[in-house]
């Protein structure tokens, strides 16, 4: 039924999120809020030499979209800051329109089903708007809206 | 509940009452629908879009204009609404009705005229710890821009009003109380003509948000003595974008235009306009006719059914789903108010209201998940999210054990 939607790694991220605490030494971070379910995120990011060295998250959501930060940090690192983007960028292609999954997503593919429920795509992309702003280092809390 | 309510809720003929409502009719991802987001719009019966058909098919013109015959029916139509308003509210006269576009726009018009008139630095308004947005905002703002403070009353952990904490809070500066009928997050009926009583012994002003509780019990704005009154016609079976706002004559006499335009004037010269009368001095430019002439379809329907019968009814599914839901380990309720409409805001250890909203409506079920427009009431019982359940007239106990099976569906998922 839904299970399109809630693939087993997306339900398993979602109950053990990986990357879940504060992360020590940390250059980069930046918060993110869905004030439409009240999702909130903080993203911790310690770049060396313009690569991800270690990611991690903090914060309370759905399991779209805890999940989808645990893979995004598990995903980034050893990715340079502009491969970053790209992943990001090929993300959100993924969620939000029909071009074809590329080897590039890895794992991030179990999120393909998001695409067919559009009140959810801001619940799969919180993690990356927050990423976006952690990787500009800006000061204010993102929004999904 | 006694016997009296008990036989006009066996009396009542649901299957017959949804045969009114084509939008009821479908199925939805292969399941009948199941509409139980009726807190956020109500749906609409046959005899309010056949009344909106018309009006667009056969009667429509602009309305206090022309002499034409067809502006003559759809004045005539549109007024004909504010007199039903008039009786279904028991205001005195049909000028103390002012069509806005619903709720927060009634809102809004008394916090921006009245406000900026009476309200200056150092005064203060109360408004409730479960407000919706739309009666914390709008004063926030007159706050802000009056240097006015405002005070919140505290809520208990049933998701009552502390009304000795309200008493504390009431003194000489205190120049409106504004607050729910019914709360849309939590299901509360607030002891309104109680708070209304004790904002004027105050001496201030009280301003009830009714658009929860217009379309589920009887509302008279003399018993209550409210200063103002503000419905959505949406969330009693009327169409969107019109509401009405009720005021006290001798208030809305005093209180300056709030826009400005066509229909609020007497006359217009560059050197001096003169307003018009009440009720018309708050209505500039043309307004949503179609949605004024839905809204008098509504107040029929409501009132052909009954709203003791409604509200009978409503509560006897209020405590099917109660103790329905009460059987789903690890499920909670927020909002355990003594006197409640049909409203069952809820949460389940371990499992966000998005994920139980997608799984629902899946199943056909709609519900509502997030923090409904009401931030604070969420913060309070230290939830981010819940999910709302908000039952009307037309839903059956049979819709509720769908719910059941729904979120034990939901459990098994997120096992």
């Amino acid at each position: 039924m839904v299970h399109d939607l809630y693939q087993e790694t997306i339900l398993d991220h979602s109950k053990h999120p990986r990357n879940c605490h504060e992360l020590c030494g940390a250059n980069h971070q930046a918060e993110g809020f869905n004030p439409l379910c009240g999702d909130k995120l903080k993203l911790y990011l310690k770049l060396k030499d313009d690569v991800v060295e270690d990611a991690s998250f903090v914060g309370s959501g759905c399991a779209i979209s805890t999940a989808s930060a645990s893979l995004m940090t598990e995903s980034l690192k050893g990715l340079k800051r502009e491969e970053a983007l790209r992943l990001l960028e090929r993300f959100h292609d993924l969620l939000t329109t029909d071009s074809p999954v590329t080897q590039e997503l890895g794992k991030l593919v179990v999120f393909c089903g998001v695409r067919d429920y559009p009140a959810r795509v801001k619940c799969a992309t919180l993690a990356w708007h927050t990423l976006k702003s952690a990787l500009e280092n800006q000061e204010e809390p993102v929004t999904t809206e | 509940m006694s016997t009296l309510t008990t036989d006009i809720a066996t009396g009542f003929d649901v299957e017959r009452i949804r045969e009114d409502f084509p939008v009821l009719k479908q199925t939805i991802h292969g399941k009948p629908l199941v509409y139980l987001d009726n807190a956020a719009t109500a749906q609409k019966p046959q005899a309010v879009i056949d009344a909106i058909r018309k009006f667009l098919e056969v009667d429509c013109a602009n309305i206090h204009r022309g002499v034409h015959e067809l502006s003559q029916r759809s004045t005539a139509a549109y007024e004909e609404t504010r007199a039903k308003m008039k009786r279904f509210l028991n205001a005195r006269s049909r000028k103390e009705l002012i069509f806005v576009r619903g709720t927060t726009e009634g809102i809004n018009l008394v916090a921006s005229s009245w406000g900026h008139k009476n309200v200056r630095e150092g005064d203060e308004i109360v408004v409730s710890a479960m407000e919706h947005h739309s009666n914390i905002v709008p004063w926030q703002m007159l706050c802000e821009a009056t240097g006015a403070k405002l005070r919140v009353i505290p809520i208990d952990d049933r998701g009552e009003l502390i009304l000795e904490e309200y008493a504390r809070l009431l003194n000489p500066r205190t120049r409106m109380v504004a607050v729910a009928h019914v709360s849309n997050a939590l299901g509360t009926i607030n002891p309104v003509k109680e708070i209304v009583a004790m904002a004027h012994r105050a001496g201030a002003l009280a301003l009830v948000d009714g658009a929860q509780a217009a379309p589920h019990l009887r509302v008279d704005v003399q018993a209550l003595d409210a200063d103002f009154y503000a419905l959505s016609g949406h969330k009693m079976v009327g169409p969107t974008g019109i509401g009405i706002l009720y005021g006290k004559t001798k208030l809305l006499n005093a209180m300056p235009p709030y826009q400005g335009g066509g229909d609020m004037i007497k006359s217009v010269t560059f050197e001096k306009t003169t307003y018009n009368d009440l009720p018309y001095r708050f209505e500039a430019g043309t307004p949503n006719i179609a949605g004024g002439i839905g809204l008098g379809a509504a107040v029929d329907y409501l009132s052909q059914i009954g709203l003791d019968r409604i509200a009978a009814y409503e509560h006897e599914l209020l405590l099917y789903g109660t103790r329905a839901l009460a059987e789903i380990p690890g499920l909670r309720i927020i909002g355990t108010a003594r006197e409640k409409a049909a409203v069952l805001s809820f949460v389940i250890e371990g499992i966000h209201p998005h994920d139980i909203g997608t799984v629902l409506d899946r199943l056909g079920i709609a519900v509502r998940t997030g923090h409904h427009c009401a931030q604070p009431v969420m913060e309070r019982f230290g939830v981010p999210a819940t999910t709302r359940a908000s039952l009307a007239f037309y839903n059956t106990r049979g819709e509720i054990d769908a719910l059941v099976a729904g979120l034990r569906k939901v459990k098994e998922v997120f096992a």
